[in-house]
């Protein structure tokens, strides 16, 4: 009996470490920065680069930091849900154009709409480096104390954001 | 007309020098540790390529990056430490020994101890179960005559 169960429970086993190792992701880098405080810095805005952007300013809020570019293709994908969201007035969003021209980004911004309260302009991709982004589009949910609370690498999707960034907003906007 | 252009070719090269290729000749010492220190870093756009020999974009600005810590004075260890603190273990390429990493590490050498006790077991219960056969010496001639006849054949 103990010959044909032993490989049995091996093979069952493997399977399971199969299974789970295809599964996932491995563009998804977990990423060392959460519940650590969000990288300063001060930038230009997109819109009025007389005028600066920082994360300093946002002590006291909940709120998404969403890096874009006019060049990355999957943020056209989820372009559509950040303009609802900013409709719908639950948590502010600020766009980090990463790499990017400032025209480049205004012209993109004009055609689709703008979700953005500002977007900042990280024209070398510096801050994106201090930030971790690998992979546009990156959304961070940054809370009042600032502090990176979730990182969420790909398109913000629907289905992401009922099940996760929302309830995540929601609860620390209670705090 | 002709004068103009000559002029403007003369000027040419005054706008043509790069930054990033002035750097490589200016301290080729540099370049060298850095693309060393790059070798030893994944690229997290093309995962499967290092820093040094990824062409992504990313990899070109953590390239730079590398470099200008380095003019900073910052030892490998420290630029390591830099990277890693922004993007996670997953940019070096030789994990870091840590308490999720013991499975990564040790689980090879485990499974082989747990392969050489089974196998050592598997034979010491053979010796048990084929006793030795104690033959007279008859039957000893007559073994020996068999197999004879069969090398013989």
């Amino acid at each position: 009996m103990m010959r044909f169960l032993l490989p049995l429970v091996i093979f069952i086993v493997l399977v399971g470490f199969l299974f789970v190792g295809l599964g996932l992701n491995p563009r998804e880098v977990p990423s060392p920065l959460i519940d650590k405080p969000a990288p300063a810095f001060v930038l230009p805005q997109l819109e009025n680069d007389k005028q600066t952007f920082s994360p300093a300013d946002m002590k006291g809020k909940v709120w998404l930091l969403n890096v874009w570019a006019s060049w990355c293709v999957s943020c056209r994908e989820e372009h559509p849900v950040l303009m609802a969201l900013s409709q719908q007035n639950i948590v502010p969003i600020y766009g980090l154009d990463y790499k990017d021209k400032a025209e480049d980004g205004k012209v993109w911004l004009a055609r689709g709409g703008n979700p953005y309260v500002l977007s900042a302009m990280d024209r070398e991709g510096r801050i994106g480096i201090d930030y971790g982004v690998y992979g546009v589009p990156e959304t961070y949910v940054i809370d009042k104390q600032g502090v990176i609370r979730y990182k969420q690498i790909g398109p913000v999707t629907p289905q992401n954001l009922s099940e996760t960034i929302l309830p995540l907003v929601a609860e620390l906007q209670k705090k | 007309m002709k004068k103009f252009l000559i002029l403007l070719f003369c000027l040419m090269p005054v706008f043509a020098h790069g930054g990033e290729a002035q750097d490589l000749a200016k301290d080729p010492v540099l370049e060298k540790r850095m693309i060393g220190l790059a070798e030893k870093l994944r690229c997290l756009v093309c995962q499967n390529e290092s820093l040094a020999s990824s062409h992504a974009e990313l990899a070109e600005d953590l390239r730079r990056e590398v470099r200008e810590l380095m003019q900073k004075g910052m030892s490998d260890q420290e630029i390591m430490d830099y990277l890693v603190a922004r993007y996670g273990d997953f940019v070096l390429y030789q994990p870091p020994v840590k308490s999720y990493t013991m499975l990564l590490w040790f689980g090879p050498f485990a499974l082989l101890f747990v392969a050489g006790l089974g196998l050592l077991m598997q034979l010491r219960k053979r010796r048990e179960t084929v006793p030795e056969a104690n033959l007279t010496p008859e039957a000893h001639q007559r073994a020996a005559a068999l197999l004879n006849e069969e090398e013989k054949s």
